[in-house]
């Protein structure tokens, strides 16, 4: 054994490492042989059905392959077969944790083919129920990334307060996860009653946690030096990957299309678009995207406060007052694109003058975003690639679709 | 920039290989956003998103989408949208091949996040991207036969004996 470990210090040159492995391998390191992990497509780490095949020379990342389509369904075939109203339930199943932000995407960019302009009331009940699905999805990201660091904790107290919002949203349309509620044109029902109070009670204690979970997980010493300085992604490389949402907000870029691209009823509102500064670390590593979440789960609480302020309580418009009885947009296509919790998600929809879409085609951030786990993974550890992983926040849903 | 602008800066670097300028209608926001030109000689399609993205009044940085389309009348079509950050200005073109020549040249080198797009293009409506660096199915099994997203796609009776329809 001994003269084994001798001759292989002696022989063998430092190891020839195929891609840049920066700053994280020494030099004079000996090089084993590569060994292929399946990671997946059953593993909690892989926040859903994934399988990544890693390359491995000893406990290095060499290069990871992502195998996807374990839950892919095509509802981009079953759309073609569909009418436009039709589609909603299935842009529902793409990214279960943020149904809302799906469906609103989606009437959205119906609307603006067919020029619908909906009433004020209906926009703001869509803006409220996207923020609040934002801080749920957020919740879940939060808690998870927890989870994949070793912290069981957060995860619950994240859990505990995402369950305020599904009741609100339960109470309004009668569905916990998938509401079919957004319409093109309007809502399924009116706010319920309640729902005000519960929200206002609900930003209180909200508040209340993002602190707790401040404390307990994201200045927490472990948490943070297992998060710093690994999964780095230049802005440069964001912008030309394609990185969307708290991924490229993460590398310091300032772009949110609440701001840049404004819908909705966005613009009357004041937020702040937080971004990665490399507050422990370096810029753009896991430990920013992170932040990012938590800065935008406090700006999403700001959104809603404004919204219970300024929101129309003696407006009595029947929310279903512009759903078009007959949905037929004329020819033409429409690349339409709405802020998700993980970024941009587009729609290109091809109508051929028909009551079912031609086509329709769904860019889905979290699609894109996982395209960059090869590139920013690449010479860290095996454990650490877990972590890159849920910095990312992906949902299999939407990936595969 | 204005979509009929770029078309028409377009139009005087590349001449003859751009064709006509559809402007869609709709809504404001249609017209800003989607309005596309054809591209006709699409063997020089990288060299075009190179222009896009490399002119300094045009900056092309970000490829939003990239979807493909069956036409339905023995063409394919590919879509791609563009936006610049820095200007806020979009733009969209639109290439179409003959159904049993689908070779369109990648624009991978160009901007990285058409890598998976074209993937699923391949993959889903069976377009090759010429040069493209891993031109594997992303979705589907490596083994599966056809182009789903095809408008004369039948599906297999049985996938590895498993019975398909249901």
């Amino acid at each position: 054994m001994s003269e084994l470990f001798n001759r292989t210090m002696t022989t063998i040159a430092p190891a020839p490492v195929k891609i840049i492995p920066a700053e994280r391998v020494e030099p004079n390191r000996i090089k084993t042989e590569e060994m292929i992990l399946n990671v997946g497509p059953q593993h909690p780490s892989t926040h859903g059905v994934l399988r990544l095949e890693a390359v491995l020379d000893g406990e290095l990342v060499i290069d990871v392959i992502p195998h996807l389509g374990y839950l892919h369904r095509c509802f981009e075939k079953h759309c073609e077969a569909m009418t436009y109203p039709q589609v909603i339930p299935y842009v529902d199943r793409m990214d279960y944790l943020a149904a809302m932000n799906s469906e609103h995407g989606y009437a959205l960019a119906v609307e603006r083919m067919m020029g619908i302009e909906v009433p004020e009331k209906v926009e703001f009940i869509r803006v409220l129920f996207a923020e609040l699905q934002r801080i749920a999805s957020h919740l879940v990201a939060v808690g998870t990334f927890g989870l994949d660091v070793g912290a069981f904790t957060p995860f619950l107290y994240c859990f505990r307060d995402r369950e305020d919002i599904l009741e609100m949203f339960e109470k309004t349309c009668g569905a916990r996860l998938l509401y079919n509620y957004i319409w093109v044109g309007g809502l399924s029902h009116d706010l319920h009653p309640d729902v005000l109070k519960m929200c206002r009670d609900f930003v209180k204690k909200n508040r209340a946690t993002h602190a707790e979970v401040n404390n307990l997980l994201t200045f927490n010493k472990i948490f943070v030096e297992r998060t710093i300085n690994i999964g780095i992604l230049k802005p440069d490389v964001a912008i030309n990957c394609g990185a969307s949402g708290p991924m490229l907000r993460g590398s310091g870029v300032k772009w949110d299309l609440r701001r840049d691209d404004p819908y909705s009823i966005y613009d009357r509102f004041e937020f702040d678009i937080p971004v990665g500064t490399g507050k422990m670390g370096t810029v753009g590593d896991c430990f920013d995207r992170h932040w990012v979440r938590m800065l935008e789960w406090e700006q999403s609480l700001n959104i809603i406060e404004q919204i219970l302020e300024q929101y129309p309580q003696d407006d009595k418009t029947d929310v279903q007052k512009a759903v078009p009885k007959r949905i037929k947009p004329a020819i033409g296509e429409i690349y339409s694109r709405t802020e998700n919790p993980r970024g941009e998600l587009g729609y290109y929809i091809s109508s051929k003058d028909g009551i079912n879409p031609a086509r329709v085609k769904v860019r889905s951030p979290a699609f894109v975003n996982l395209s960059l786990l090869p590139i920013i993974s690449r010479g860290y550890m095996m454990a650490d690639l877990i972590i890159i992983l849920g910095s990312i926040d992906i949902v299999l849903g939407e990936v595969d679709r | 920039m204005t979509n009929q602008e770029i078309f028409d800066t377009l139009k005087a670097t590349y001449g003859g290989a751009i064709g006509s300028f559809h402007e869609q209608g709709g809504s404001a926001y249609m017209k800003r956003t989607s309005s596309y030109a054809d591209i006709v000689e699409y063997s020089q399609i990288a060299q075009i998103c190179q222009y896009l993205r490399d002119e300094p009044t045009l900056e092309f940085d970000n490829l939003n989408c990239l979807s493909c389309d069956d036409n339905g009348d023995k063409t394919l079509s590919v879509i791609y949208h563009m936006e610049s950050l820095k200007f806020k200005h979009h733009f969209a073109f639109k290439v179409t091949v003959p159904i049993d020549h689908p070779v369109v040249p990648t624009v991978t080198r160009v901007w990285a996040s058409a890598n998976w797009h074209e993937r699923e293009g391949w993959d889903m409506i069976g377009i090759q991207f010429h040069g493209h660096p891993d031109l594997r199915r992303i979705l589907l099994d490596d083994d599966w036969e056809g182009h789903p997203l095809r408008k004369d796609y039948k599906e297999p009776e049985f996938y590895r004996g498993m019975k398909v329809g249901y």
